[in-house]
Order: C-alpha cells, then structure tokens, then sequence
C-alpha cells in the first residue's frame, strides 16, 4: 500500500521536472569528440593511407566484423579490401585502441540507419576520409624501419645511416 | 637420467642434455633464442640465464647459461630468481636498442619468438634515447624476404644454412653491434633449404616471400596436418588457409622423417592449387576448348558413353590411393593401370620387391642422419629426394659427434663438435655419372655412368661377401674404389644404401640390393633406401596394377577412364595420341588443366590435396594421410566420390558410394592385405580429445562475421566434411597431447612461434606426445638368406656419332605440380643441355628426342665423359621415360646466327 502511494508521489513530482523530449532530428544532441560512432580509416599527414593491414583491429574485435587483406605497394602495406560488417559492430572501440598507426577511428557519427542489411557492410572506399582525423601529425612509416618510396633506410626517427659493412672500422 | 632440482621441484632430466633442455621439457618457461633443437647450443644471445647452487647450503648461487650448462645430478637451479629474471630482461632491453618498431608491417607478427621471449622477460618500455642502427637489406630471391634491421645477431640462420645444409652463400659480416647475414650482394640463394631460415630466424629478418604476397596473420588461417605431395619422401607438413586459399606450408614435425625442416619445392611448391590452371567444374572438351557444363550433366553424359563398352582405368602415382582403389574397382583389376608407363613401372615393382624381401631395413630419414657409413649408388639424391639429401649431409655431423665423444665433448655443444671434428673424414661414398651437390660431402665422390656404377656396386658386394657374383673387367681404378668402399661399409655399426629409379637402371637396384645381402650375411644390419619418382609411386606398385604400355594395348575401343595423371608426361607424342585415338572415349579426372584434360571427352574437377583428404605411401612405405584445409565449393570433390557418381551414373551396381573416407579407408583394408594396417595411419574421423572434435582454427580468428559480408551478410553455417576428425572452425580441442598426425598448428600459451613445437614433444627431438606419425606398410625380412642378382651388366661403351642422353633431375622445374606454382617457375633455371667434351660457349643443340626435334642452349660438362648428354626431363621434351641413345647436333654460335637469319 505505502508502496503504491509513494509511487503515484513519484510520478506527481515528475510534473515539475524539466521535459526531456529531445526534438531529434530537427534539434541533434551534443556529443563529444571522444564518442563511439561510425568508424573510419584515417590518412597520415602525407595523405597516403595510415592503414597497414596488420589485422590488430579485427583480432581485437569482439564480434569479428572486421575483415581485411594485407596488399603491399613498394614496401608500403596498405588493405586490399577492407571490410567492416556495421550491422554485427557493437561500437566498443577496441578496434581504434589496437591500432597501431591511428589508422582506424571512431567518430560522433551516429546516423546509419538502413532499410537494406547488406547496405551496413562498408567497404575501404565508404570508410577512407581523407583527413588524418582526431590524430593530426602521426605517421606510423617515419617510427619504422621500412624503406618505402621517400623514407629510405635510416632516414627515420632515431635511426642511425645504413651500416656500411664493407668498412674497416669496428 | 638425472635428477635436478628447479625452482624448489625435484625433476628428472635426461643428463645428456643442457640445462635449457632440461628446464624446457620440464615445462618451465625459460626464454632463448640461439640454441634450436636440431642446431645445438653456442651462447651467442646470453638470454636463458638461470641461476645454478653449489649445493643445498649454497644461497648466494651464481647465474649460469643454461644452453651452455650440461645436466649434472642433483643440480639445483633457479629460473625463477629475482637476479635471474633482472638479467634476462636486461638481455631482451639490449637485444630490443636496434629492434625497429615493424611489428604491425612484419610477416613475423603473431608468430614472433622475440615477441613471446620479451612478453615473458617482461620488458615493456623503451629506456634507450639514441639511434637505431640500421642495414641496407638484400633482394634473395623469390623465396625468401630480407629485412635485416630486425635482426638480433643469434647467428641461428648461419648455423643452418652453413653449417648444417652446407650451403656457401650466406655468411656473416662487420661485427659488435653490426653484424649482418646476408650474401656478398644481392641475388637468389643458393641452397634448396633456404625456406627454413624463415622458420629458424627467431625474428623477421628472413620470411616467407609468397606467403607475404597473401599474408595471413597465424591466429587467422586454418591449418590441417598434410603429407608434401611433390616428391616421394613423404614429408609432413602443415598447410594453412585462408578464405578459400592455401596461404603457406609450414614444417609440421615427424621425428622419423623430416623432423625440423623442409626443402624449399615442399614449402613453394603448392600455389598451383590457387593457381588459374584449376579445374573448378565438369566440362566437355570440344576442339581443345572447355565448356563448363554442370556436374549432374556429365555424370549423365558419362553414364551414356559408359555403357556402350569396357572401361579402362588409368590411375596415378600423384593421386590418394582412396581415389585409385576406387577406380581399380570401377573397371576391375584386369583393365586398371597404375598409370607409369615402361620402363618405370618395372622399376618401381622391382625396387619394392627388394625392400619387401629384405634382409635391409629401409632406413627412415633419421636413421640415415646418424649412418655411420653410405653409399648412394647412380641418383642424384640431392635433386629427386632434397629432404633426404639435407638427413645425408649429416652423416658427416655423425662423425664429428663420434670425434666430440672421444674428447667427451657433450654433442650440443655445437661450435665445440664442429672444431673438433673437421678434421674428420665423412664415411660417405657417391657414385654418380653427374656432379651432385652431396658430392662435397663425401668422402669420395665417384663419376661413372649408371651401367659402370651399377657394375662397382656388384664388385662392392663380391668384395664383402665372395659368393656375391665377380664383375670382370673392372678397371684399376674401380677395383681400388670398390675395395675402399667395401671396406668402409665393413667397418661401419649402420652401413646405409641409397640407390633410386632416376637412370631408370635395374642393375643400379640390383647391386645395391646385392651390397645389402652381403652386408647382413656377413652379420651387419644394413639400410636401404630407394629414391621413388612421386609420392604415392610405392602405393600403387603395391596396389598392383597394370603398365601405361599394357593397358594401351587393351583400351581399343573402349572408355578411357583418366584420374589425376598427365600421360603426355610418360608417353611420347605419337604414343599418347594413339592412346587418345584408339579409344572410344576418353574421361579425365584432374584438379588441374594438363594436355590429356584437353584432348578428353568430359572432364570431372576433383580436389587437390588441400581440399580432400586421402593417404600416401612414401618411399620409406609408410602410408600417410593428409586433411583437408579448404572446403570447396561444388562440384569440386574426392576423386573416389567421383568415381562413385561415376558408377551410378553408368549404372554399375558394383560400387556403392562409400558414406565417408573411413568406410573406403575400411574396404580397402579388407580386400587388399597389403594395406591391411592403413586405417592406423591417422585417426579415423570420429576421433575425439576431451570428449570434443579437434578444432583447425585457432581461438583468435577473425572476422568470422565480416569475411564474406560483401557476398551477403547473412552468416552461413560452417562448412564440415565426414571424411575429417577436425572440425572446420575454432571450437574444438586443442592440446599438446593431440596425435602428431593431427596437429593442425602449434601454439601454447605464452609461445605463439613454432617453437612451441617442444611442448608437443615427449622429449626435445623425441617423439610426439600423441603418438606416432604413420604406419610403415613394407618392412624388409630381417632374416631373409641374402640371394644374389647374377647378372652383371656389360660397362658403358660410347657409340661414335651418337650421344647417351642423361636425366638431369633439378629441384626446381622437372617436377609436375610445383612448376605450375609461381615461385618454383621464378627459380627453375632454363633448361639447357650438358655435353660431355668442348663446346663453344653460347653454342646450341639441335636434339631429336621422341620423335620431336627441339634447339635448346649447349654448355659443356668436363665431368661427363665423351659421347655423354645430360638434359632436365620434362622441361624441354614434355614426355620422358629413360636414357637413350639421341643424336645431338650442335651449332656453334656464329652459325646460329646464320641459321636464325636464314629462317
């Protein structure tokens, strides 16, 4: 009994609270630039592809609803295809945490809505921005020692010039 | 065995062994990186420091290397120390200064030892501030990537290649923090076992070049155990998939095989199932062209043509014995052809009727490693069997452990038994008519054409046991060599004998047989080996069917039935096309498109090893089995499930499809008693471990909801086939204890690299924990009265104006399906044709060979003798069956010139 009247209490009080009907999609919500949405494939400073197709992102996911292929482009690896399976993506990030190179990231994008399943499964050119996104000066190729078109061996950060092993010297 | 204290637990450990042995098969987690199993120990990396107690009262100890520290009773160890533990992760620190931050772009990632051992030390961050040196890197060829910044100076690639695959073109340069293994400039190495530098290599420096071009990562591919199917040796390998494609081999572990490592046309040679040439559905062949048509149409189609006459079988050496059972059953024994054509399947039939006779035992791989005395009598082992050629070359590490146990020398201790044993004599003998790359191993290496090497291994067994038949006629030099030789073989404890089918000489087989004999009528336990052309040549000599020749006589008329052999290989232009024409019709079988596919009726796709499962008799006779990888789609299936569609089709009563694998695996057993212990060479399909099936995936793959999403997005089940005791996905069970037949890949925690291999094993370089690998079907009589082949062949004698013509077997490119994978055809050299005697260089032949005349380049070989060509078979003339008698003309280049621009 008491029960019931503190609940009919409860729902009395309510008329004097603020509304909270929110008049989406006229008036859209604040979110902050750390929210989980939409994922996308970012570029380095140079404009090339940041993604190395080194899978971290789909071992890391939980769902499995990514899926790659490691292609290589004189020295540089890059995804053949790169497909994500949105309507099995739960949004949790992991996969922007594994990255290695800020190559994949999760935006405040949240609007992807379909009548169609298939239409939920994006391919690289529906994730590639041409932005470096939340990362701005990041590029993975000037902390390894892979020799691609432009960087060529011990041009790097912290990186000494190529042996020459033919010298005397020890 | 000895008893050693780790950690406060009493163990017992084998005491001829090091520390780091002792600690790994107790199951400690103790890092390493420069000893391996197979290579020894040499203290290069300072990494598996523990510490070691004087004695019970002793708390201070001192830190030893384990890899450099025998077993001793009662020695009492520490892995676990605090100084112990600080140590070891201030090696990784150091070794980690120069590693480059790659992880992400590296084939090694996932599958990385200096990834594990510096997870397990526990170094984490970065205290170093200056440069990382760096290396310019080397372009090795189409086998093998060079990336020698990673390198961590664990010399372990040297130690392979030089020391014990004897290869000259890897070395190592400059010094301290500098060191680099490479060639002395870029180029191809040299050495057909380079493809295991990329799983001795610890780190990324060597990987894998074609896989690299489909990367996987480990954690994502599906593996399934396999038997190498491009040579007869029957090595065992692990094959793994991804999406529908074959991504790699990899060494699978067989302690009486091939053990640790792999030759590189088993661990190249098997793009040709991802390969365009596929068959991937039915097809009629009309004026050469392939019309797809759908699978129930040709089965229809055949049932027609099939019933208007007989039916002639043709099986294949390169085909399961499952499927060639089924088709001996299809057309009955009398109209069964196991598919070689004279006089190979002579050959192949005599050289199994000697090892079935005995008295030798056929050696396995092993046991050849550690022969104490051998001889290969007219092969050139080093390119028909390379495995067995890498076990041959260390008969000469068997006798530098004989040195190494006089000094009591402990034989893992590797640098110390290689100084103190190259001084010895390697008790190996080669008696071939060609230079062979084993030659530089032996003692003696002997040129002499197959008829004279055939008549020195008579005089051999005459001169170990006198009632063998007496060669007359030998010259002085061949009485000395044979004198030596009997010697050698007499003073041996493990005398080995190698002889193959390459000369396509009887007498070759003979004598060594005859050495045999002799040898264990004067109370020695011989071995024998007898290299055979392809990987299930055994299991269809014991299978007992007739020749191409024979059943080309009969098939007349009648429906020719062709499973996954290529007859323009075996028989010459006219030969094969009367072959074609004289029957009524003609069906193949393949998973390839081959010259015999084309000229057919109807052709039926079936799957190639990585997509059926089925066994193989190697060599050794050992029947193996290998599984399935890949799920196909349909209609691709078994040759035996098409030979069953087949006989419904046709309406032949007499085969019933078999449910599954073991059922035809079971009938087979039954009928044929030869065959009777094949169901024991692997697990049957309802084989469970902890009550589950096994799994083929690991427990990270990924993507499993996005990899087909482009196709649709709705998940299918996982494919399954009845024939497979593993399961296709990632549920299952997965344990260290699983039979060695069946591991599909190998991954403990904490070691994510191959090297986690040591926990499957019973004892490092022992056994398997689960068992053995395959049952041998042939086993010499032991105690068989030694007879003796009387007929000694007459010597060589050159004929004027004419030319014998030699096969010149290669590793790469006389071999059929892994010169239809990509990276075998990058290094296959060009065919040309040695000739004893001078030629001008840049000269060219003009050489008539079954009935064809082809102009390939002419080099000359000072180690044939006069009247003596030798040419790689298969690659110039498609079809070769033996050495002849040819005419060669050559053409010195400045008339070829004048030749070219005449036509």
């Amino acid at each position: 009994m008491l029960g019931i009247l503190r609940t009919i209490w409860m729902t009395f009080l309510h008329m004097f609270h603020r509304n909270e009907t929110v008049q989406y999609p006229d008036v859209k919500p604040y979110l902050s630039p750390r929210y989980r949405g939409r994922i996308v494939l970012t570029r380095d400073p140079s404009g090339e592809e940041r993604c190395v197709a080194c899978n971290l992102c789909a071992a890391a996911c939980p769902v499995d609803c990514i899926s790659l292929q490691k292609g290589e482009k004189e020295g540089r690896w890059y995804p053949e295809f790169f497909q994500i399976n949105f309507s099995r993506c739960i949004f949790c990030g992991f996969c922007e945490e594994a990255c290695p190179t800020y190559a994949i990231q999760l935006t405040p994008d949240f609007e992807m809505s379909e009548y169609v399943r298939q239409n939920l499964v994006y391919e690289k050119e529906d994730l590639l921005i041409s932005g470096p996104g939340k990362v701005h000066d990041y590029s993975f190729y000037n902390v390894s020692g892979l020799k691609i078109p432009g960087k060529n061996k011990g041009e790097a950060e912290n990186e000494a010039k190529p042996v020459d092993i033919h010298a005397l010297m020890p | 065995m000895a008893k050693i204290v780790i950690d406060g637990r009493e163990v017992e450990a084998r005491s001829d062994v090091n520390l780091l042995q002792a600690c790994l098969e107790a199951g400690e987690d103790l890092p390493y990186f420069c000893w391996h199993p197979e290579l020894g120990s040499v203290g290069a990396c300072r990494q598996c420091a523990v510490k070691q107690y004087a004695n019970a009262d002793d708390t201070r100890g001192r830190i030893v290397m384990a890899c450099m520290t025998p077993v001793t009773e009662g020695a009492i160890i520490s892995v676990e120390d605090p100084e112990a533990k600080e140590f070891r992760g201030e090696v990784v620190e150091w070794l980690m200064t120069n590693h480059p931050h790659d992880c992400p772009v590296c084939e090694e990632g996932g599958e990385c030892h200096l990834q594990d051992m510096t997870v397990m030390t526990g170094h984490r961050e970065r205290r170093y501030r200056f440069d990382k040196r760096t290396h310019n890197n080397q372009e090795l060829g189409p086998f093998v990537k060079h990336e020698m910044n990673r390198c961590i100076a664990c010399y372990r690639c040297v130690r392979f290649y030089r020391d014990y695959a004897g290869g000259q073109d890897l070395g190592v340069f400059a010094s301290h923090n500098n060191v680099y293994f490479g060639r002395h400039e870029s180029g191809t190495l040299e050495s057909p076992f380079s493809g295991n530098l990329i799983e001795v290599c610890p780190t990324g420096v060597f990987t894998d070049k074609p896989f690299s071009k489909m990367y996987s990562r480990k954690w994502d591919m599906r593996g399934a155990p396999s038997v190498c199917s491009n040579c007869a040796t029957g090595c065992n390998t692990i094959i793994n998939e991804r999406a529908g494609k074959v991504r790699r081999t990899l060494n699978r572990y067989n302690d009486e095989v091939n053990r640790y490592f792999l030759c590189d046309r088993g661990r190249f040679g098997h793009g040709w199932v991802n390969a365009p040439t596929r068959l991937r559905s039915a097809g009629y062949v009309i004026n050469g062209d392939m019309t797809p048509v759908p699978a129930q149409a040709a089965l229809d189609h055949f049932g027609k043509i099939a019933a208007s006459g007989k039916l002639v079988g043709i099986g294949s050496p390169r085909a399961s014995l499952e499927s060639n059972y089924a088709l001996r059953k299809l057309v009955g024994a009398e109209n069964f052809s196991t598919g070689m054509a004279e006089p190979q399947h002579s050959l192949v039939k005599l050289a199994v009727s000697l090892l079935a006779a005995g008295p030798a035992r056929i050696a396995t791989m092993h046991e050849m490693e550690t022969a104490d005395g051998a001889l290969i009598l007219g092969e050139d082992v080093s390119a028909t069997s390379p495995r067995m050629s890498l076990a041959l070359r260390q008969i000469k590490r068997t006798a530098f452990n004989k040195a190494a146990d006089q000094a009591r020398v402990p034989h893992w201790m590797d640098a110390s038994v290689r100084t103190l044993g190259q001084d010895t004599i390697s008790p190996l003998f080669v008696v071939s008519p060609t230079v062979t790359d084993l030659d530089g191993f032996a003692q003696d290496a002997i040129r002499a054409m197959p008829e004279d090497a055939a008549r020195l291994g008579f005089a051999i067994a005459h001169r170990i046991d006198t009632s063998a038949p007496d060669v007359a006629g030998l010259t002085e030099a061949e009485a000395a060599s044979a004198s030596l030789i009997a010697e050698a073989l007499l003073a041996s404890e493990k005398p080995l004998l190698v002889s193959g089918l390459q000369y396509a000489s009887a007498a070759l087989l003979q004598a060594t047989a005859n050495i045999a004999s002799a040898l264990a009528a004067k109370g020695k336990t011989p071995l024998i080996s007898f290299v055979l052309p392809e990987a299930n040549s055994m299991g269809l000599a014991l299978m007992d069917g007739l020749s191409l020749d024979t059943i080309a006589a009969r098939s007349a008329d009648a429906t020719l039935i062709v499973l996954e052999n290529d007859l323009s290989r075996r028989l010459d232009g006219a030969q094969f096309d009367a072959l074609v024409e004289s029957a009524a019709n003609l069906v193949v079988l393949d998973h390839s498109v081959t010259p015999t596919a084309i000229r057919s009726q109807v052709t039926f796709p079936s799957a190639a090893y990585s997509e059926t499962d089925g066994t193989l008799v190697s060599a050794e006779g050992r029947a193996q089995r290998f599984f399935q990888v890949v799920y196909p789609d349909a209609p691709l299936q078994a040759g035996w499930r098409w030979i069953a569609d087949m006989a419904q089709a046709a309406g032949l009563s007499h085969v019933k499809p078999w449910g599954k694998l073991d059922d035809l695996i079971a009938e087979i057993a039954t009928t044929m008693p030869v065959f009777a212990r094949i169901p024991e060479a692997a697990p049957g399909s309802d084989y469970e471990l902890e009550g589950t099936p096994l799994r083929s995936q690991t427990h990270r793959v990924s993507g499993r909801t996005a990899i087909r999403a482009n196709i649709s997005v709705r998940d299918i089940p996982p494919p399954s086939s009845p024939d497979t005791p593993l399961h296709s996905t990632m549920e299952g069970s997965y344990s260290t204890d699983m039979p060695g037949t069946l591991v599909p890949f190998y991954q403990v925690p904490g070691w994510n690299s191959e090297q986690s291999l040591n926990r499957f094993q019973q004892e490092i370089g022992g056994k398997m924990r689960g068992g053995d690998c395959g049952v041998r079907l042939v086993e010499g009589v032991a105690n068989a009265a030694g007879s003796y082949a009387m007929d000694v062949p007459s010597a060589f004698a050159p004929r004027a104006g004419q030319f014998m013509l030699l096969p010149e077997a290669r590793v790469f490119g006389t071999d059929e399906m892994s010169m239809m994978a990509q990276p075998i055809v990058e290094r296959a050299a060009p065919a040309v044709v040695r000739i004893g005697g001078a030629v001008a260089k840049g000269a060219q032949v003009r050489l008539s060979l079954n009935g064809e005349v082809f102009t390939v380049d002419a080099v000359s070989d000072p180690s044939l003798p006069e009247g003596v060509a030798t040419c790689p078979p298969h690659m110039v003339s498609r079809s070769w069956s033996a050495p002849g008698w040819v005419s060669l003309e050559i053409t010195a280049p400045a008339e070829r010139i004048g030749t070219e621009s005449a036509v």
